[in-house]
């Protein structure tokens, strides 16, 4: 503990602030970097680009924007590769870098949309953790000029049946729920998965999509000298700032008596609805300059930010922030992650017009600052500067080239083949019962299980625009009501092939959500990604970080599609244990007419069923050997992107030619769960259809591998009467292997010389799982 | 002269942009009714929408029910204007006492987000004479708070007199009383529904059309006036 000239002064009695002055005049007056998470040498080079020390609230400012989750440092290096290879588009008006990547969907519509993680703190309490997660991502979006109308959720826990995972499924969907359905935003879609490696790391990815017309686009860079900055939203309490305490108790003395702080936010979504229309009336009224949202490093990182961006200084008396706790200094003003804020850039002219909106909406908004033209971000607290630094030093932070090792268990995990296991389960007696269970046995596992008891918490439907959501592949929705513009989106991950192979696992990802778009009818068009991974600081993790990003450039590079923004989360793991290296890739696909979307589930009797693709014996990673045989190892699928590319205009052509009534990809469990899955879902969703339809599929002369191989670049599609034909010319011309395998009809999945269960049967092998386990 | 219906927005209203969908897709002219001003701006009905007004602070709807816009429509109800509350819209009118009884945490604890088949009980009303008595219809169940609930001698008046508007008739999703979906008041003119007939006004984006019937109902109630 350090005494500081603020004497003996404990928290909350703070009379005389760390100031600029203070800190030239006392150089050598220690300060608790290493606790606010700056190395040795992060703190010298500080004070080396200040020319002296920092104040305490500067070296707030700068723990917090150059952290990990602040200046992505380990990860720029890497991330670079989503420029460096990206395909060739018009298509993208803004990108990496800006709040959000903006999309454009053509009759002067764009979509902004980012998937970011909220993994640690949904850990710590999950409802409020999880809750404003996604009040956060939805803020991202809301400050790029869009209207946010969707969210989805990736959701990873530990083992199913953990006590843990009791505590922290139903607090995180819970949160969701909350947070999500008071906002006012349908639940679209997203994940479910568990493996034991997120026991003590559950990841919890947020994703929301806007809407805005182009010339709305708002950026977040502070440019104007003398236009005013506005905090607008809650008042700023002591949320979120563990480490200020840190730096409070330690700098002011405070010994024994450590404010107990809460890390983890609280959210209050009924305020941010009210900020979400406040915020796109005033965009609409013309009065926003520049607008950015608060989120982690709060104040600072909005100010600092907002500054750079606009190559300008900004000068802000952070006695006029409005306060929910008045004991609050500075440097706790400058890092709380109070909730349901936004600063707004707002020229001295429309300040009038600006108030009288924000009022109508009962939004508080209150002036703290100017844009300046000195270059300089200038804090005054109390009448003294107590920060005055260049801001992009804070809102670059440092680049780290951080030391890369392929794992050492890496050659026995990719040499410990499956497929031993499979031969065995291919032969012998008893096949087609065998072939039966192992199917159910998946249908039932909490991979496979009915997700029901989740999204039936979210609300769906609100603003009347959802098309489709869970279980179809994508979550569809209407944009336009007279053209019926529409777009897709989905999101997948799999942390089971990225352990074996994060280049190919990254790839397969990417792959997986790129034909989930597809089947739905849309066209791929764009990609965002949340990027899981444990610590950088391990060089075994760093080098999956680095083949996974390698991996999605030149997957997105060979698709066609570009990356527009993303999100890392590092130090996902306890101790030693890392969890398994899991991106989670979203893509956005657009439909000139969504009427033509397609459902995943069989609508009608008699049709033609069509495997699309090419099956091979690929067992490594699946999720058969995993539920049967708990085994992880192998090589994952063989990835092959233009085939994947093929597949997708194949089934984009055939929607928009309305060839088919049902298309489905194949992923997690093949064939034979995604058979089950069609017969239950129907062509309106499971409430819609009722008891689902069945099907009777010939799989020829080794069913095992047709039913269980996880074999990329397929999807099983149902073909309209009468189009057959077309449709089998559309896939010869692209060059898409298409292999009638039987009809649509009867009340049984029914695999011909082999086994049949019953619709019913299929749908209670799913539906338990996730009700009898959390109740 | 159009149908002039008005939809209110309080502060957390959520449903406002689907209902005013749905009375423009019925044929009616929806007119924005702003919670903070007074007057009703010549409406001949008017919609309380689904959503968390004011957060659902306090109590689902006991905040909304305080509403400067409150102080014009619950005399006007009382004099026969006709009133639709979907869900929040619902407990909004419970809390005014326009109509009995109340909604509560759902049985289960959860929010239930699902379609549901309801069986419309009274086809005098305002807002469901274009419904048979006994015909059943999907709409869509999204609530929390949504279990109804009443005393014994409420719930025997309002099964007397007919004024069960609709029941759930797919299994009771959240524990109401009797299944109760949705009640009237006596004139048949200030009706509330738990789930959304505004969700199923086309099978683009809902189950089917089934919940249109609302909103042609109050025209041709209107009309026959």
């Amino acid at each position: 503990m350090t005494a500081s000239a603020a004497g003996e002064a404990g928290h909350g009695l703070v009379t005389a602030p760390d100031t600029v002055a203070l800190a030239a005049r006392t150089p050598d007056r220690a300060q608790p970097h290493a606790e606010l998470g700056l190395t040795d040498a992060e703190y010298a080079s500080v004070g080396g680009l200040l020319g002296r020390r920092p104040t305490d609230s500067e070296l707030a400012i700068y723990s917090v924007m150059w952290s990990e989750h602040c200046s992505y440092k380990s990860s720029r290096v890497h991330l670079r590769q989503f420029a460096e290879k990206a395909p060739p588009t018009t298509s993208l008006l803004a990108g990496i870098g800006d709040n959000a990547g903006v999309v454009d969907i053509g009759q002067g519509y764009a979509v902004t949309f980012k998937i970011e993680s909220h993994n640690h703190p949904s850990y710590v309490e999950p409802f409020q953790g999880a809750a404003t997660g996604v009040g956060g991502i939805v803020r991202d979006i809301l400050a790029m000029g869009a209207r946010p109308v969707a969210v989805m959720d990736a959701l990873r826990f530990g083992a199913v049946d953990a006590p843990d995972t009791r505590r922290v499924l139903p607090g995180v969907v819970g949160g969701i729920s909350f947070y999500g359905n008071c906002l006012g935003l349908p639940n679209i879609g997203g994940e479910l998965a568990f493996d034991p490696c997120y026991s003590g790391n559950p990841l919890v990815n947020a994703l929301c999509v806007g809407v805005l017309r182009h010339q709305d686009l708002k950026l977040a860079a502070a440019r104007g000298p003398g236009n005013q900055v506005v905090l607008l939203g809650s008042p700023t309490g002591p949320d979120g700032i563990g480490g200020a305490s840190v730096l409070a108790s330690a700098s002011f003395g405070g010994g024994g008596e450590t404010a107990k702080r809460p890390n983890v936010q609280v959210g209050d979504p009924f305020m941010e609805k009210l900020l979400i229309e406040c915020c796109l009336e005033l965009y609409a009224a013309g009065v926003v300059v520049a607008i950015q949202d608060l989120g982690a490093a709060g104040i600072a990182c909005a100010t600092s930010e907002l500054a750079a961006a606009g190559g300008t200084g900004m000068a802000v008396t952070l006695d006029l922030v409005p306060l929910r706790d008045p004991s609050l200094g500075p440097a706790e003003i400058l890092m709380s992650e109070s909730q349901e804020r936004m600063m707004a850039i707002v020229e001295p002219g429309a300040l009038e017009k600006f108030a009288e909106i924000c009022a109508r909406w009962d939004v508080p908004a209150t002036v703290i600052g100017e844009v300046t033209g000195t270059g300089r971000l200038i804090a005054t607290w109390r009448g003294e500067v107590v920060v005055d630094i260049p801001p992009e030093s804070a809102a670059e932070g440092p680049l780290y080239q951080r030391p890369l090792r392929r794992p050492a268990g890496q050659d026995g995990r990719l040499a410990d083949d499956p497929a031993p296991l499979a031969d065995a389960a291919r032969s012998g007696p008893g096949l087609a019962d065998r072939l039966r269970a192992d199917l159910l046995a998946l249908l039932g596992s909490p991979a496979g299980a009915d997700k029901a008891w989740v999204t039936e918490q979210y609300d769906s439907y609100v603003r009347g625009n959802t098309v489709q959501a869970t279980p179809h592949d994508a979550g569809v929705l209407r944009i336009d009501e007279e053209t019926f513009l529409g777009i897709a989106l989905a999101t997948d991950g799999n942390g089971r092939f990225c352990l074996l192979d994060p280049y190919a696992g990254t790839q397969l990802a990417l792959a997986e959500a790129y034909r989930n778009v597809a089947a739905s009818g849309a066209r791929p068009l764009a990609v965002t990604n949340c990027l899981n991974f444990g610590s950088p600081e391990d060089p075994e993790v760093m080098w999956q970080f680095a083949e996974a990003v390698r991996g999605l450039a030149d997957g997105c590079l060979a698709l066609g599609v570009p990356v527009t923004g993303g999100n890392v989360s590092f130090y996902n793991q306890t101790q030693d244990e890392a969890i398994q290296p899991t991106p989670v890739i979203g893509v956005l696909g657009v439909f000139a007419d969504v009427r033509r979307r397609l459902a995943s589930g069989f609508g009608a009797p008699g049709e033609q069923i069509m495997l699309l693709g090419t099956t091979a014996p690929e067992f490594g990673g699946s999720l058969w050997a995993s539920v049967v045989h708990c085994h992880l190892g192998g090589r994952p699928p063989a990835v092959d992107l233009a085939a994947e590319r093929r597949l997708a205009e194949v089934l984009a052509g055939a929607a928009e030619a309305g060839l088919l009534s049902a298309a489905h990809d194949l992923s997690d469990g093949g064939l034979g769960v995604a058979l089950a899955e069609c017969c239950l879902t129907g062509a309106d969703g499971p409430a819609r259809s009722g008891d689902g339809i069945g099907c009777t599929v010939d799989l020829g002369t080794d069913p095992f591998t047709a039913l269980f191989s996880e074999s990329p670049g397929r999807a099983l599609v149902a073909v309209r009467d009468g189009q057959r034909e077309a449709f089998a010319r559309l896939c010869a011309e692209h060059g898409v292997p298409a292999q009638p395998i039987g009809f649509t009809g009867g009340d049984e999945l029914a695999v011909a010389g082999a086994f049949s269960v019953p619709v019913g049967e299929l749908a209670a092998a799913r539906r338990g799982t996730l009700g009898e386990l959390f109740g | 002269m159009t149908t002039r219906v008005g939809i209110v927005t309080f502060p957390g209203s959520l449903d406002d942009v689907d209902a005013s969908r749905a009375v423009a897709r019925a044929g009616a002219t929806p007119v924005p009714l702003w919670h903070g001003d007074r007057g009703l701006r010549g409406v001949d009905a008017v919609v309380l929408p689904g959503g968390f007004s004011y957060g659902d602070y306090l109590r689902c709807g006991a905040i909304a029910r305080f509403a400067p816009v409150m102080a014009d429509l619950i005399p006007a109800a009382t004099d026969g204007l006709p009133v639709l509350g979907i869900c929040n819209g619902f407990q909004i009118l419970c809390e005014a006492h326009l109509l009995p009884g109340a909604l509560t945490r759902n049985a289960g604890r959860r929010f239930v987000n699902r379609e549901v088949r309801i069986r419309i009980e009274n086809g005098q009303t305002s807002w469901t004479a274009g419904y048979q008595p006994g015909h059943e219809i999907t709409v869509v169940l999204k609530s929390g708070e949504g279990r109804y609930v009443a005393d014994q001698r409420t719930l025997d008046e309002l099964e007397a007199s007919g004024r069960v508007l609709a029941r759930y008739a797919s299994g009771n999703p959240n524990g109401s009383a009797r299944d109760i979906a949705g009640v009237t008041n006596p004139a048949g003119t200030v009706v509330g529904l738990m789930p959304h007939p505004e969700h199923a006004i086309d099978a683009l984006t809902g189950p089917g059309t089934d919940g249109l019937g609302f909103f042609a109902s109050i025209l041709s109630a209107l009309a026959d006036a």
